[in-house]
């Protein structure tokens, strides 16, 4: 079962996986009836610690919360002590001091909601940390992927974009691979990182090798300071050369759908033709969600010891 | 106490294992013999003991001056004789940096004052280890200084090394190298491949090391000066010096512990005591490394000991600091992880940690021979025990080996003749 926390995918069983999205479909089902006063968390508290800018995370973390009406409260980094100098782990000795029942952290390192997690006894989500795992976006993708298809097993996946900093594409390829879908990903040599192919992910050696028959094309955001960093010379030779556009998108299966955690860079790796065609579900991603985050922390919340609370 | 019998002790030579009595007198190894009949002297019981010479630990950091909270001379002599280190060579990344004649005397004198272990400086090659220009090389070797090195941070321009081998060999001062280039580097925290990515930590490739091993292996060859490789790590680093040997280049070069005890797979709970720079590799890397030991590529075992506050490591992974607090934990990991298993015999560790280091910087030491000083070591192989980090007389507590079982306890440290450590 779901320990106190959610920390990545890579150690969460299929089974648990599958537990948060069916209990995804229920939240997702109040939301459509616009119950946004639910009962689940009333008389919790979710803080949300953020040490990067974020507005969809953040906010859809924050809206989960409450509608499930639990209290919460929003850090950033900007404005905290942090910027006086205090330590992530004294951070959460405080948080916890103040009786929060779970906290989101969302981190420009990897690894920083696992230390987190050892010193405090709230819940930690991981919002996505540094270059590691972003869970609750590949619970999201799925979401979104069983919705359309009706199970993961036996999908072709292709992840293109900034595979070797995208903690977006580890947790996609975590999860897929105990689902039963296949992984292919395809980036420029500068951007795929080592050791992937070992993680599970077929590395394609050509765009239409990756787009062939894809049930899902998940892009991914190309960052500006990439480019800066010397890592592909322009963005215009990015999209030419590893972008997708129609063309390209119709080797993909023909019921294919289009996917990408936001926020886009029109052009450069989706082409506006691509993400605004029919089949894209960017937007349905992100009403997705706030259904997924609901299922987590109703999960966590639950599980924590006969689901009391940090007293 | 004037004269002192080591009796009942097996001896380990650099070539032999034997049991054999020892002598000491004036600080000084007066007898070796298989029976000497303890008349008229005190007795140390080494019945069941290994009795070795003083280990030499040519590559430590005791932070002294300047760092004072994470470890100064006198806690980190105390840590050495408890590690059966009788000879410590301390790098100059101090505060302010040890590139000059007055800085090598303070840690001389301070070394001399605490009186444990025996404390020799090494200088920095430029100025501020900054890499522009050299740094006072015949004035410190003149203050004490027994080798030149820019540790912790790399000597980046090619020529700026190749000037420090030529102009440290007038003074017959080695050049002790950290390879490392930064470039290569660009902010990485631990090994580039399979782990990191798994981690999402960022890596740091094996080229970062090897290219500037090749570069200083190159210099070394073509100028005909010694240069010597600080603190190997990678597979690819330990072919490129043996080849070198093998051509008759004049490089030698060293490894620590944590490069032949763990693989990168550590890293996978984020703990920060096991960011080392560089940092821990692979399985072929490890096998590497030993076979490099074991033949001699590599010539000798160091620390690198790197003791930290505990704050500096009770961070991210990215902030915390790079380094290990090895120097009690050396031996018994060398001797568990080398001897135990049979990859190295006895003699070969003791070439490794004593005989090699002295010989390289020309220390006196290095093996039990009449005449010598008595720095020796006696340790119990027989014993087990878990390292526990609270042990440490360090004041770095941060060691990756935490609960580790190993064999090989010191009983006792002598430093020309006096006990200065006593389990």
């Amino acid at each position: 079962m779901l320990g106190k926390d959610l920390l990545g995918l890579y150690n969460v069983s299929a089974e648990d996986i599958t537990l948060i999205l069916d209990t995804a479909v229920g939240m997702k089902k109040l939301l459509t009836q616009n119950l946004k006063k639910l009962p689940h968390l009333q008389g919790r508290t979710v803080t949300t610690l953020f040490y990067e800018n974020s507005t969809r995370t953040r906010c859809s973390f924050e809206l989960a919360a409450k509608y499930l009406g639990a209290g919460t409260v929003n850090i950033s980094a900007s404005s905290s002590s942090v910027q006086k100098g205090e330590t992530l782990i004294d951070t959460g000795y405080t948080l916890d001091a103040m009786k929060n029942d779970v906290i989101v952290i969302r981190h420009p390192m990897g690894g920083a909601p696992h230390i987190l997690a050892r010193h405090v006894k709230a819940s930690i989500v991981n919002g996505g940390d540094g270059m590691n795992e972003h869970p609750t976006q590949a619970l999201l993708d799925f979401f979104t992927m069983r919705e359309k298809f009706g199970t993961l097993k036996g999908l072709k996946v292709a992840i293109l974009g900034d595979i070797k900093h995208s903690r977006v594409a580890k947790s996609n390829l975590f999860g897929l691979s105990k689902l039963g879908a296949e992984v292919v990903m395809y980036a420029p040599a500068t951007l795929m990182p080592q050791g992937i192919d070992r993680l599970g992910a077929k590395v394609a050696k050509s765009r239409a090798e990756a787009l062939a028959g894809a049930n899902v094309v998940m892009g991914l955001r190309i960052q500006l300071e990439r480019q800066q960093g010397g890592l592909f010379p322009t963005l215009s030779e990015y999209n030419k050369y590893y972008g997708v556009n129609e063309d390209l998108l119709r080797l993909a299966d023909k019921d294919c759908i289009v996917m990408h955690p936001g926020p886009v860079n029109r052009g450069v790796e989706l082409t506006s033709e691509v993400i605004d065609a029919g089949n894209s579900k960017i937007t349905e991603q992100v009403l997705n969600g706030v259904a997924v985050r609901m299922a987590v922390l109703f999960l966590l919340v639950k599980n924590r010891q006969g689901g009391e609370k940090n007293e | 106490m004037n004269k002192l019998l080591i009796k009942n002790g097996t001896v380990v030579f650099p070539d032999t294992t034997k049991k054999c009595d020892i002598l000491i007198e004036g600080g000084k190894i007066k007898k070796i013999s298989e029976e000497i009949a303890a008349e008229g002297c005190d007795v140390l019981d080494a019945a069941g003991l290994h009795v070795f010479p003083g280990l030499i630990d040519m590559h430590v950091h005791l932070r002294e001056p300047g760092y004072e909270y994470k470890e100064d001379i006198a806690s980190g002599s105390a840590a050495a004789v408890r590690g059966g280190f009788t000879q410590v060579c301390c790098m100059p990344n101090t505060n302010p940096v040890c590139d000059n004649a007055a800085v090598v005397g303070y840690i001389v004198s301070r070394g001399k004052a605490v009186n444990l272990t025996k404390v020799h400086p090494i200088g920095a090659i430029t100025v501020g280890e900054r890499g522009e220009q050299l740094a006072e090389i015949g004035k410190m070797k003149d203050a004490g200084a027994v080798a030149v090195s820019d540790d912790g941070k790399p000597v980046s321009d090619a020529r700026m090394m190749r000037l420090a081998m030529e102009y440290a060999s007038d003074f017959g001062m080695l050049c002790l190298s950290h390879c490392e280039d930064k470039s290569l580097v660009d902010g990485g925290v631990v090994n580039e491949g399979y782990h990191s990515t798994l981690a999402g930590l960022k890596g740091i490739p094996r080229a970062a090391e090897e290219v500037m091993i090749a570069r200083e292996i190159v210099l070394a060859e073509t100028l005909g000066k010694r240069v010597h490789i600080c603190h190997v790590s990678t597979k690819g680093g330990v072919q490129m010096l043996r080849e070198a040997k093998a051509r008759g280049v004049k490089v030698t070069a060293e490894t620590c512990p944590h490069y032949f005890t763990l693989t990168d797979e550590i890293i996978l709970s984020y703990d920060t005591n096991s960011k080392v720079n560089p940092p821990v590799r692979e399985e072929e890397d490890v096998a590497a490394i030993i076979e490099g030991l074991r033949d001699g590529t590599l010539d000798c075992i160091v620390t690198d000991h790197a003791p930290h506050h505990r704050d500096e490591k009770n961070v991210e992974y990215n902030l915390a600091a790079f380094g290990i607090s090895g120097i009690e934990t050396s031996f018994s990991l060398s001797y568990t992880n080398l001897v135990k298993t049979g990859k190295l015999t006895l003699n070969q560790l003791v070439q490794c940690m004593s005989t090699a280091p002295a010989n390289i910087l020309n220390l006196e030491g290095g093996s039990l021979i009449e005449g010598q000083v008595a720095d020796i070591m006696v340790a119990d192989l027989n014993e087990k025990y878990r390292i526990d980090s609270k042990d440490f007389v360090s004041k770095g507590k941060n060691t990756p080996f935490e609960g580790m079982e190993v064999y090989g306890r010191i009983k006792f440290t002598l430093v020309d003749g006096d006990i200065k450590y006593r389990d």
